[in-house]
């Protein structure tokens, strides 16, 4: 789920989706990575929760954790929202696949194209320019970048996530080394760019559709540059581009496709996600529900919603305190799971 | 009667920490074993002592062939040379020479092994930055491979050439931006300054040199397998243009060593079964260029330049394992626990920079715990994983650590302990000692004590101030 | 040396201590005055039930060896560094 107070997931806003399709009313598993991932405890969104190992921890134990919670829960489809972890289930799909759980997932190759070092590639797919980007070991090259024709600001990043505009060499040497710490080496370093963000997301058939494709621009940021509050756009550039980069990828699954219109109306692709985005509960608002068209893919049905949602819904996020019970807490932390709720019976006053 | 008591774990009490809870953490699933390559660990210790260097004759030419079907299947002309100084033990060395390795040397020292493994002096590629006149002539004498690093060697061949007049064939190191990889500039020539036409149109000019072979090393545990794309693609451009430029032939490309081994580098977030490419991957990105590059030389009737590979630590790294004991528990103040072994950074270098796998060799029962482990020496860098996740263990347990079989046995040093045996397991389970555990004769024999500081019957006693 | 040596005061958390800890099957255990939740392994589990039901020493170590099967310079030495962490722990602000 990776639900986090301060930056949210998407898991929590897929599962909204997915309570809101016609097609489905089973049940659904959160899988989190921390005991106190909200999306493990919301009976509203989910109906169990259970940890997952850590993609470190190796192919063998994840493999086992998910057979184990496919005997427990007899879960017939897994919808993967943490970019980190889909090298592992696209890597042992066959696996997943073998123990009847289903997937509608990019390849392998398909995701390699969106490693960030791989941008330009990706952005000539798309038919547009992508932000200079360079992986860096050796946190000295900001001390000699300048030279080297990168000007600050520039953009920090990992190879999986995090990022930090830096205006000075010191400050960049400080965000190379939180990153790197995190998410290991080589860090990103990319040009900044000045201009207003512009995302997509929508599912991709694998035969080059581009489906229900629903637009969004940010209204409101936290402190930490995530979206508080948007609005669905229309914006033919980036849906043509969006669409030329599934055509030509044969992209297979959800996808968020994150572009920036510069000041003088080019467009630049940022990144895209194979998976859905935390603003995805938007397209339900929309009338696009996500979930609903990737259930109906999963399914073999035969879509033709290539029309993109209205322009002008508005989503507002806010949070929201829910109620642990000690005992909940303790399912998830000793077993790695949401016990059903039933009285507790093990513990001592 | 039988003891029904329940087997004893050490008692454990572990905090929760907000954004840390997981019972998976980063736990590899208690997994154990209690054989290395077919022999019980416990009777290896039992006969050899601990720690103690265990290496798999079979998976060590398993390795090698997998590495040779890997690009062989590609490119027709491949040639294996084993960089000695992965691993120079004459077991090691003398089974990948019987899968027909030729050997890759930096050193006169290394050359001189070679060729005391029976390696004919026309199949040891001599590399390196420092090459002595002596170690020079007799490499020329005996028609070895050699690959220039710089001008002064260069002069230096040239010279022993005109003495001995000869034409000595030989090859430069080239070095350049792969895209991917930090250029390793201090080796060789450069190439896009213009460094290495400069040196090869030198090469032309002289009436005993001659320029044959290519060769460059990018770097070492090169994770990205798409930095090998670029090498070929820039070294067979290299060798268009300098063919072309100079009027050379070039007859062999030395793409030199650093795939990856599946070893957990310090600071990469995923574990080597999801980062390392498969040697298939770096086969296909070396050899698809490379066929691309000399189309048109094979058009024109010449023989493809042999593909000449340095493969060190993928081919040896998995080949062995070191087993260690647990000499004491300890608890840190930070509640952090912390293992003991008999095993040090001194004899594996390698903890500085991989998080090596520990097995345990018995079921180990009870929740793992944060925990530290130390080798022996009394020296505080002395750590052999900072953070891993382990059960419960007792002094005398016995813990594999692997993958030991890069730079482990060549970079070792005797400090505080001594250095442990090696064994090689072959055949059918059957074990030989490859290298003798060392005594205090073996760290002696080199010294020598002046007379006046020889001990004599009056020690022991307190020093004479008189005197 | 069978005995451990020193006072069993300083070794043992103290009643109070003992008495408001919510130790649960499972291994879970929650102190409410810090509001720290911990893990036990099993022979953990064990000692600090044991001690929530008499804080004495030498019935512990009675009842351990009754339980395991170990040999008693193994108890004193897991039980002198176990309790030190626990005492350790449940300070922890
Ligand atoms: C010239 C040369 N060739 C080959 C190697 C072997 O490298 P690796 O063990 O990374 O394959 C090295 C190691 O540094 C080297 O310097």
């Amino acid at each position: 789920m990776n639900a986090r107070p301060d930056n949210p997931g998407p898991g929590l806003a897929v599962a909204h989706c997915l309570r809101e399709t016609d097609i489905f009313d089973g049940r659904i598993v959160g899988l989190g990575y921390e005991a106190l991932d909200p999306g493990l405890h919301l009976p509203e969104y989910c109906d169990a929760g259970y940890l997952l190992p850590y993609p470190s921890a190796g192919d063998s134990t994840f493999l086992e954790r998910i057979a184990l919670i496919k005997e427990r829960e007899q879960i017939d489809a897994l919808i993967p929202c943490l970019d980190a972890e889909l090298p592992s289930v696209t890597r042992l799909l066959s696996e997943i696949e073998r123990m009847g759980i289903a997937t509608y997932l990019p390849s392998p190759d398909q995701l390699e194209l969106r490693n960030k070092d791989r941008l330009e590639e990706l952005a000539a797919h798309a038919g547009i320019e992508a932000p200079r980007t360079k992986p860096v070991a050796d946190a000295q090259f900001f001390f000699e970048c300048t030279r080297r024709g990168w000007e600050f600001p520039l953009v920090v990043k990992g190879l999986f996530y995090d990022a930090a505009i830096v205006r000075s060499p010191d400050q960049a040497v400080t965000a190379f080394k939180r990153i790197a710490a995190q998410w290991g080496l080589p860090v990103l370093v990319q040009e900044f760019l000045e201009g207003e963000e512009v995302n997509l997301t929508g599912v991709a058939d694998g035969n080059g559709r581009l489906l229900s494709p629903v637009m969004m621009k940010k209204l409101a940021l936290t402190d930490k540059g995530k979206a508080w509050s948007g609005i669905t756009v229309s914006d033919d550039t980036l849906l043509e581009a969006s669409r030329s980069l599934v055509e030509r990828t044969r992209w297979r699954g959800p996808l968020e496709v994150e572009v920036m219109r510069e000041p003088d109306g080019a467009y630049r692709l940022i990144e895209i996600n194979p998976r859905f985005p935390a603003w995805v509960y938007l397209t339900a608002g929309a009338g696009h529900n996500a979930l609903d068209t990737l259930l109906r893919l999963m399914r073999g049905e035969r879509l033709d919603c290539e029309e993109p949602a209205p322009a002008g819904v508005i989503y507002l996020r806010y949070a929201e305190d829910t109620i642990l019970p000690l005992e909940e807490y303790e399912s998830v932390v000793m077993n790695g799971w949401r016990t059903p709720l039933e009285p507790h019976q093990e513990s001592s006053p | 009667m039988t003891d029904a008591r329940k087997p004893w774990v050490k008692p454990s009490i572990v905090m929760h920490r907000s954004g840390m809870v997981n019972k998976f953490g980063s736990v590899q699933r208690s997994q154990w074993q209690d054989q290395l390559a077919g022999v019980s660990v416990a009777a290896l210790v039992e006969e050899h002592g601990s720690p103690l260097f265990v290496i798999s004759e079979q998976k060590l030419r398993d390795n090698a062939r997998h590495l040779l079907h890997a690009f062989a299947t590609r490119y027709p002309s491949v040639r294996y040379a084993w960089s000695y100084k992965t691993n120079y033990l004459g077991a090691v060395c003398r089974a990948l020479h019987q899968e027909g390795a030729w050997a890759e040397v930096v050193s006169g020292f290394e050359y001189e092994k070679a060729r005391s493994l029976g390696v004919p002096g026309n199949e040891i590629v001599f590399n390196g930055p420092h090459k002595t006149r002596s170690s020079l002539e007799r490499a020329i004498a005996e028609g070895a491979r050699i690959q220039v690093d710089h001008l002064d060697e260069l002069y230096l061949i040239e010279s022993i050439a005109r003495e001995t007049g000869r034409r000595v064939p030989i090859g430069i190191r080239l070095n350049y931006e792969t895209g991917y990889t930090e250029n390793w500039s201090r080796f060789g020539f450069n190439v896009e300054s213009g460094q290495a036409m400069d040196a090869a149109w030198r090469i032309a000019n002289s009436d005993s040199l001659e320029l044959k072979w290519l060769h460059s090393h990018i770097g070492t545990f090169v994770l990205d397998h798409r930095a090998y794309g670029a090498a070929a693609r820039i070294v067979a451009g290299f060798m268009n243009d300098v063919e072309q430029k100079t009027g050379c032939e070039i007859d062999a490309i030395d793409i030199g060593g650093g795939f990856a081994s599946h070893n957990a580098l310090q600071g990469i977030y995923l574990p080597p079964e999801q980062v390392v490419p498969s040697l298939d991957q770096y086969a296909e990105e070396v050899c698809t260029p490379l066929l691309e590059a000399t189309y048109e030389r094979v058009a024109r009737g010449r023989p493809l330049p042999t593909l000449i590979l340095e493969t060190g630590r993928a081919v040896v790294d998995d080949a062995e394992s070191l087993i260690t004991t647990v000499v004491a528990n300890k608890k840190m103040p930070d509640g952090r626990r912390c293992v003991i072994v008999d095993a040090g950074v001194n004899v594996l270098f390698t903890a500085f920079w991989y998080n090596h796998q520990i097995t345990p060799t018995r079921d180990l029962t009870g929740a793992p715990e944060e925990t530290v482990i130390y080798g022996p020496l009394c020296m505080n860098i002395d750590v052999i994983r900072k953070s891993i996740l382990l059960p419960p263990v007792r002094t005398g347990d016995t813990l594999i650590v692997s993958p030991v079989g890069a730079y482990n046995n060549t970079q070792w040093l005797q400090f505080i302990e001594y250095r442990p045996r090696v064994v090689l397991v072959h055949g059918e389970a059957e074990v030989s000692v490859v290298r003798e555990r060392e005594t205090l004769a073996t760290v002696t024999e080199l010294e020598q004590l002046p007379p006046h500081l020889a001990p004599t019957d009056h020690d022991g006693q307190s020093p004479d101030p008189s005197r | 040396m069978s005995e451990l040596q020193f006072s069993e005061e300083s070794l043992l958390p103290d009643a109070a201590t003992l008495e408001r800890l919510a130790l649960s099957s499972s291994g879970f255990l929650f102190d409410p005055v810090s509001g720290h939740s911990f893990t036990l392994n099993e022979t953990g589990r064990d000692i600090l039930k044991i001690l929530q039901e008499t804080r004495d020493l030498k019935a512990l170590k009675q009842q351990l060896s009754d339980e395991y099967d170990l040999d008693s310079s193994t108890l004193d030495r897991d039980l002198l560094e176990f309790l030190g962490s626990v005492r350790d722990q449940l300070r922890r602000p």
